[in-house]
């Protein structure tokens, strides 16, 4: 839901229902990030009511597609960071395998013929 | 200097001078910025710099290029096994780190025993005390099985698992500690039968339960291989004494941390910024031995420099507690300097049994991906 002028797109207060700081939090990092942005923050006007505002003003663009740009952002950093992760899994795993199978060769008698059967 | 000195004024702009740091922050601001100072006081320098222009004066552009991020961004895992996972995030900022630790502990969903049907049970130990232990019983089985159960649904074999608890003291017999492995799992759903008030109907039919399984869990293929059990044999649910005996039946539905700690699928997720320990000037002889003393998770080692003279140096600076022994006393904060780096955390993640960690955090960040796109496809 977003509360803004009518004449003056540029500032808004979007509220998001059934959210947080996680997601509140993260996209004002993005938001500040933004070189477009003059002012952003965030509340939550009540602890027991699941909804935070989020407060946008710009130097002229949309607030809304200023919004859309850091949430967009933010998942593409999540996807970056999902698939970093992945690949220094996969990484560890593969060395620590190799490791595994160093100290194996090792205690079987020393024999380096070993490791190829 | 004559000729042409029109023009030059013209072509003169401040960036040019000297002594603007171009593209560079200068050092004292450098560490302000990516550095936290855990002073004897108090730490100073803890906020992080968000704001994209912060640095505009400088000709530094703070803004976030997504290229850059990509760049810079890694991750070492440092340990991983079965249950925990120890890994490094270098370069992400605090705001995105911690939604990830948040959506960890409470937005990520797993089974847990919600509902707990008792026939008997005349142990000591109460109806919802012996229902609230239960809850908290870790289930082995992946969650992305199920769905959620909704206020409207009828449970079935889509979103409820169904474990059955029948255990008996006898009289005469000493007494008897029911643990978790006594929880027997119900692939074919409940079996206690509903009480219908018109009994007269047909009794043909298959007696109604309190579950409505089209077929038997026992048929995914995912559990062919791997029944449905608790994560650990060994939890104490109750005592029984001579001639005590608890009957009940167990729900485990889906849910997530934020409606109830049970269904939180972390014992823990946490992260702390990489401790940096600098020695700012040589800490030799009597000082070096004293240094190393100081400090009690033994950051610091000696090295021998020849000629009977010893030298501190920081051995171990991830062991860092940042307990601030080191720089207490006289001069010692002229000596060592504690940092931390606000960019670089290292993240714990112990897992309770239903899913392996690292498959939790790739969750955990799939979540905040939705988030987003929720947001996005609210907002157009």
């Amino acid at each position: 839901m977003e509360h803004g002028s009518f004449t003056d797109n540029s500032a808004a207060t979007f509220s998001l229902t059934d959210e947080d700081h996680t997601i509140a939090n993260a996209v004002r990092f993005t938001l500040n990030q933004d070189p477009r942005v003059t002012f952003c923050g965030y509340s939550i006007p009540h602890p027991s009511e699941a909804r935070v505002n989020i407060r946008v003003q710009t130097t002229g663009d949309p607030a809304r597609e200023v919004l859309k740009d850091a949430c967009q952002n933010l998942m593409l950093m999540c996807r970056h960071v999902r698939s970093t992760f992945d690949k220094a899994v996969e990484d560890f795993r593969a060395s620590n395998a190799v490791k595994a199978m160093k100290i194996d060769s090792q205690d079987s008698s020393g024999d380096d013929s070993e490791e190829s059967e | 200097m004559a000729e042409g000195a029109g023009e030059e004024k013209k072509k003169f702009s401040i960036w040019d001078l000297p002594d603007v740091p171009m593209g560079q922050l200068p050092p004292h601001l450098e560490l302000q910025r990516s550095r936290v100072s855990c002073n004897k006081d108090a730490p100073i320098h803890t906020e992080s710099i968000q704001y994209s222009g912060a640095y505009a004066s400088m000709g530094i552009d703070n803004s976030s290029r997504l290229d850059r991020f990509s760049n810079n961004f890694r991750v070492e895992v440092v340990r991983l096994n079965e249950d925990d996972i120890e890994f490094d995030m270098i370069g992400i900022d605090a705001a995105i780190a911690n939604s990830f630790r948040r959506i960890l502990i409470a937005e990520l969903p797993t089974m847990a025993i919600e509902k707990v049907l008792i026939a008997n049970n005349t142990s000591i130990i109460q109806d919802e005390v012996l229902a609230h232990r239960l809850g908290l019983v870790p289930i082995r089985v992946d969650p992305r099985l199920f769905d959620y159960l909704s206020e409207n649904d009828q449970p079935n074999e889509k979103n409820t698992i169904v474990f059955k608890l029948h255990v008996q003291c006898k009289r005469g017999s000493p007494r008897i500690t029911v643990k978790s492995d006594a929880l027997k799992w119900l692939p074919n759903g409940s079996e206690l039968v509903k009480e219908t008030r018109n009994a007269t109907s047909d009794s043909s039919s298959k007696p109604e339960t309190y579950t409505y399984f089209g077929c038997s869990q026992e048929t995914v293929p995912e559990f062919v291989k791997n029944p449905i059990i608790p994560k650990y044999p060994d939890i104490i649910i109750a005592k029984l004494g001579p001639g005590q005996e608890i009957e009940l039946e167990a729900h485990a539905v889906k849910g997530i941390g934020k409606t109830h700690a049970k269904w939180s699928p972390v014992a823990t997720a946490w992260y702390r910024m990489l401790p940096e320990v600098v020695l700012l000037e040589d800490i030799e002889d009597d000082l070096a031995e004293e240094l190393k003393s100081k400090c009690p998770v033994n950051v610091f080692d000696i090295e021998d420099l020849g000629k009977g003279r010893r030298r501190a140096t920081v051995a171990r600076p991830r062991a860092c507690t940042l307990c601030r022994e080191c720089i207490r006393g006289d001069d010692w904060e002229k000596r060592v300097a504690l940092r931390r780096v606000k960019d670089h955390f290292i993240f714990t993640i112990e897992s309770t049994g239903a899913l392996p960690p690292e498959v939790l955090f790739t969750e955990a960040v799939k979540i905040l991906e939705d988030k987003c796109e929720r947001v996005i496809t609210e907002l157009s």
